[in-house]
């Protein structure tokens, strides 16, 4: 039963993970700058951020697959930059079928105990246990091109957590999967990450993903980790402009920052939480869609251009004056008198205190995330 | 009859998939493929005919008990035997070396292992023997290492298509992760994925060198192929003979190879194993 895999699990689980100005140059381009994280014992942290921003190779240097060219690894508080891949004791489950072809779902699971010289006997019945944990009992004797590829990358988990691992490394395992299955099989990795107490590094692109999953998110970018928080935090408290436009989705208004800590924007003075670097003057108040209003009205500031029915909420999106588009979150009911090329008004309820960035330049910010 | 019949019928019964096949091209493909099917068919097997005819039965039963035949034959087995061997040791390492750790060098390999095509075999053998030492010269072996060097553009492209087959980099990793180290990762993990490639390139090793003359005859081994030659001028009849019947050996031997690695293939999932992909996949060579 499963229970004998978790009472086995939980005696190696709670091992800590910390890069210490981990820094690694592919050519001109560095991948990762002194970037430092510490992940506590039994903790699913997820990196995020956009392709090329050296999550990957932060996550392959911890395995063991790259090395760092300065800076140190330490696991359970020992330095692990001499130990080789094979040596480290880390489960790793890949974005690509990592799937051995040759072997059966239950051999696959069962390589990682061979190669620790179990015995055939516990190897297979410690390896039956797991494909049961991920609800694959039942295709013990099948091959990977027998398997969906939701079932492939639950098989490779279960291959990657027989090992009983020190540290599980998970880099972008759902992407290649279509969306029903990718959003079960996040809850079914968090769920088994959570009974195993797996310590857990989770590299992902996908926003969505790490916000649901983590404990906690370090967002990335050109190599330097902008903010390691928990997801509501990231979400409400941006400590950058790059995590507040990364993370969910942002609108930018153009207003006037005032020396006293207040920003003029949309016919209202309101009070700033956050300027980040931005100086008095034009800037841009970044504004989440749930924090501007909207209603018809004739002669309004915008007109219509979209709407996408979320559900209980419907996100409407308007161009303002002055070529500013903002996507507002309106109850649906609401939103069903907002046709496309009707004349709106948005506010900004002057009560919130919003974050204010520096002007908005094309060639610095991220494409807006939808 | 049927199979021009039903090319005409199907543009008519079948729905044309999208792209670029439209029905009435691939219906006259289908004449195409069975005129082109017909002529290579002729090609083929009316020169074995009249060699069989010219053979007659009768020296089938008789070949095998003439003078040399047995040596000739034993000698090329083994040579076959240590050539596949050799060639396999030194390019299924490479290959998977190259692919992993230096995949820019991939073009340059590609490059050197068309050598042995492009320079004459005439001219390799002169050169071997030019500065080959006394004792290897007087060894039967020579011969091996001057056929590794023949077989290498096949072998070492009937490998690459395998190994481009597949996802080398992952598949390391994750055994690597899982504790392997790298002589159990080639044998547990690459090895078996690489059975397709490696039975085509096994198959093309075995033909080459049991039809190799011009090195065999220089070198003074007597080959199966060197005393068809030789025999010929005591006994054609009994020398066509014994062609046919290598020939007919090659077939059963290839066509149960073949049978064999399909069906361990299909179990994994991967292609056929087919002699005609791997000719595709050396024709090639001209382009790479």
């Amino acid at each position: 039963m499963a229970t004998s895999v978790i009472a086995g699990t939980t005696e190696v689980a709670g091992t800590s993970v910390s890069l210490r100005d981990v820094t690694r140059a592919f050519g001109s381009v560095r991948a990762l700058d002194s970037m430092s994280l510490d992940i506590a014992p039994g903790e699913l942290v997820a990196l995020l951020g956009p392709s090329g921003c050296g999550k990957t190779t932060a996550l392959r240097i911890v395995a063991g697959f790259e090395q760092a060219d300065a800076g140190e690894v330490l696991v359970g508080g020992q330095d692990v930059s001499g130990i080789p891949a094979a040596r480290r004791d880390m489960g790793m489950v890949f974005q690509s079928y990592s799937l051995f072809p040759n072997m059966s779902a239950l051999d696959n699971v069962g390589f990682g105990l061979r190669m620790r010289k179990a015995a055939p006997a516990t190897r297979r019945k410690r390896a039956a246990e797991l494909l049961e944990m991920v609800g694959l009992a039942d295709r013990a004797g099948q091959f990977p091109h027998q398997l969906s590829g939701g079932q492939q990358q639950r098989v490779a988990l279960a291959r990657a957590l027989a090992i009983e691992p020190r540290v599980l490394l998970l880099d972008e395992p759902l992407s290649a999967l279509d969306a029903k299955v990718r959003v079960q099989l996040r809850e079914q990795i968090r769920t088994l990450q959570q009974r195993l107490g797996t310590t857990t590094l989770f590299v992902t692109h996908d926003q969505e993903e790490a916000l649901s999953m983590a404990d906690r998110v370090g967002v990335m970018r050109s190599g330097k980790l902008e903010q390691v928080a928990e997801p509501a935090e990231l979400y409400s408290r941006p400590a950058t402009a790059f995590v507040a436009e990364f993370v969910g989705t942002m609108n930018r208004i153009p207003g006037q920052l005032a020396a006293d800590g207040t920003v003029t924007a949309l016919e209202a003075t309101v009070p700033v939480a956050d300027a980040h670097d931005a100086s008095p003057g034009t800037v841009d108040v970044l504004v989440r869609p749930e924090g501007l209003a909207v209603a018809a009205a004739d002669g309004g500031n915008g007109i219509v251009t979209g709407r996408t029915f979320l559900g209980a909420v419907t996100r409407v999106s308007v161009l303002l004056s002055g070529d500013t588009e903002v996507r507002v979150d309106v109850s649906s009911t609401e939103a069903a008198a907002m046709a496309p090329g009707s004349a709106v008004r948005v506010t900004l309820p002057s009560a919130a205190p919003v974050l204010v960035a520096g002007r908005h330049t094309a060639d610095e910010a991220p494409a807006p995330v939808a | 009859m049927a199979p021009i019949s039903r090319a005409v019928i199907r543009p008519m019964m079948s729905q044309p998939p999208a792209g670029r096949r439209g029905p009435r091209r691939r219906g006259q493909l289908g004449i195409w493929r069975w005129v082109v099917l017909l002529l290579a068919g002729a090609y083929f097997i009316l020169p074995l005919a009249t060699a069989q005819r010219f053979a007659g039965l009768a020296a089938f039963s008789t070949v095998f008990t003439q003078p040399g035949f047995g040596a000739a034959i034993w000698l090329s087995a083994q040579l076959a035997i240590v050539t596949t061997v050799i060639t396999l040791g030194l390019m299924v390492p490479t290959a998977i070396y190259v692919h992993l750790r230096m995949p820019r060098l991939k073009r340059l390999l590609e490059g050197i292992t068309i050598l042995p095509i492009v320079i004459p075999p005439i001219v390799l053998i002169l050169g071997v023997l030019d500065v080959a030492p006394l004792w290897l010269k007087a060894s039967q072996w020579l011969l091996s290492l001057e056929y590794v060097i023949l077989a290498m553009p096949f072998a070492y492209r009937a490998i690459d298509a395998g190994l481009r087959a597949l996802d080398l980099k992952t598949l390391t990793e994750a055994a690597s992760s899982l504790g392997a180290g790298w002589v159990t990762t080639l044998w547990r993990v690459l090895l078996p994925n690489l059975g397709t490639a490696l039975m085509s390139a096994t198959i093309l090793i075995v033909a080459l060198v049991l039809g190799e003359f011009t090195m065999a005859s220089l070198d003074l081994w007597v080959t199966f192929p060197v005393w068809i030659v030789q025999f010929d001028q005591l006994n054609a009849q009994m020398s066509v003979a014994a062609s046919l019947f290598a020939l007919y050996v090659t077939w059963v031997v290839l066509m149960a190879i073949t049978l064999v690695g399909t069906r361990q293939a299909r179990r994994f999932g991967r292609g056929e194993v087919s002699l005609f992909t791997v000719t595709a996949n050396s024709t090639t060579v001209g382009e790479s």
